[in-house]
């Protein structure tokens, strides 16, 4: 019974995506309606958190929008998220990144991965 | 009554549409359903099929059941259960003949019956949602209680219906109207959008819905362009705004 959930949700679960990890900072292509038209909107940030396993997963990215603090929360696996780039790897020792919150400018920096 | 069909309930999940719309939905296994035996007004006073679906050891079947299976020619089964039928519909289906997902050709949304989660003897606040007493201000040993339940010698009873603690769950409970999202004939499974009664693993009985189909955006549905006939019901009036608001960004 349990298999067959699991089977359902691995269905679903896109390979198309590249291997990145939380520090580093991704372009999320994200189609957006408007109307009748269909345009593809880049979020750039850094990934400061996963929640959710197989197609339940999702990412939280966050930029800093004019001075203003700006985070998505996007399904991985849904089919409005068009690609995912990774822009930059960073190197973090944490899962969530929700310091960064209370961090601005050069203290909001991440080390980069090698 | 339209005639329906006995599944099993796997569980929830939530799959994606086409245009990136999350849907919560419950997943139901519809193993063939096996027509066992078949109710004649002549004999027995009305119509019904009565089928039966899941395996059961043959040490388990006593006689009697043994003699019904033998008589439909098939093996036995572990959950019978009598769907009233139509007479003139009654030869549509043979004895013995298995029924599965063709029935759900061209269903849209689903009646779905079940035993709910037993919850045992709950008090008012759970079982009728009644919102208890202060936390504070001089309440004493009475937060969960229902209050007064009636008046005084005059009625001088208390009124019938009136709402207390008491069993609660453990009956059957239908859900109407559950949309079909994904019917998948190789795995034999149907997936329904939102909560079907019971736990995962038991039997649940769908039927055709007596509904129409509500609107949900990215599947669409005929209630999607109809609001309510009376315009000056202002209840009405906010359920037809509200699916045309939904549909509005995608039509324009």
């Amino acid at each position: 019974m349990a298999n067959l959930i699991s089977m359902l949700e691995q269905k679903e679960v896109r390979t198309d995506h590249p291997k990145f990890q939380v520090g580093d900072t991704l372009r999320v292509f994200f189609k957006i309606k408007e109307g009748d038209k269909e345009r593809v909107q880049v979020f750039e940030g850094v990934l400061i958190g996963e929640r959710g396993a197989a197609n339940r997963k999702a990412i939280t990215v966050r930029k800093i929008s004019f001075s203003c603090g700006v985070e998505r929360i996007f399904p991985l696996y849904s089919p409005r998220v068009e690609k995912i780039e990774v822009a930059q790897s960073g190197h973090v020792r944490r899962a969530k990144l929700y310091y960064l919150r209370d961090l601005r400018g050069k203290k909001a920096r991440i080390r980069e991965r090698e | 009554m339209k005639m329906g069909l006995m599944a099993t309930k796997v569980g929830m999940t939530q799959v994606f549409l086409d245009d990136g719309v999350r849907v919560p939905v419950t997943v139901l296994k519809l193993e063939p359903n096996v027509v066992v035996s078949k109710k004649v007004s002549e004999k027995d006073g009305y119509t019904a099929l009565q089928l039966g679906t899941g395996m059961i050891r043959q040490s388990l079947v006593n006689k009697a059941k043994k003699g019904l299976f033998a008589k439909a020619n098939t093996e036995p089964r572990r959950h019978l259960r009598e769907f009233r039928v139509d007479p003139a519909k009654m030869d549509t289906h043979e004895l013995g003949s298995q029924i599965g997902l063709e029935l759900l050709e061209g269903v849209t949304s689903l009646d779905v019956s079940g035993i709910s989660k037993g919850k045992g003897f709950a008090g008012v606040m759970k079982r009728h949602n009644f919102a208890g007493f202060p936390g504070s201000h001089g309440t004493h040993e009475y937060f969960r209680h229902g209050g007064s339940i009636g008046m005084r010698a005059k009625p001088g009873k208390v009124l019938k219906g009136k709402r207390m603690a008491g069993q609660m769950g453990n009956e059957t409970v239908t859900v109407q109207n559950l949309r079909v999202i994904r019917v998948m004939p190789e795995e034999n499974l149907v997936l329904l959008r939102g909560a079907v009664p019971g736990s995962k693993g038991k039997i649940v009985e769908i039927y055709p819905s007596t509904r129409k189909p509500k609107a949900l955006p990215g599947v669409g549905g005929q209630a999607l362009e109809e609001g309510s006939k009376n315009p000056m019901k202002a209840s009405k009036a906010g359920s037809k705004g509200k699916p045309a608001a939904a549909a509005a960004p995608k039509k324009k």
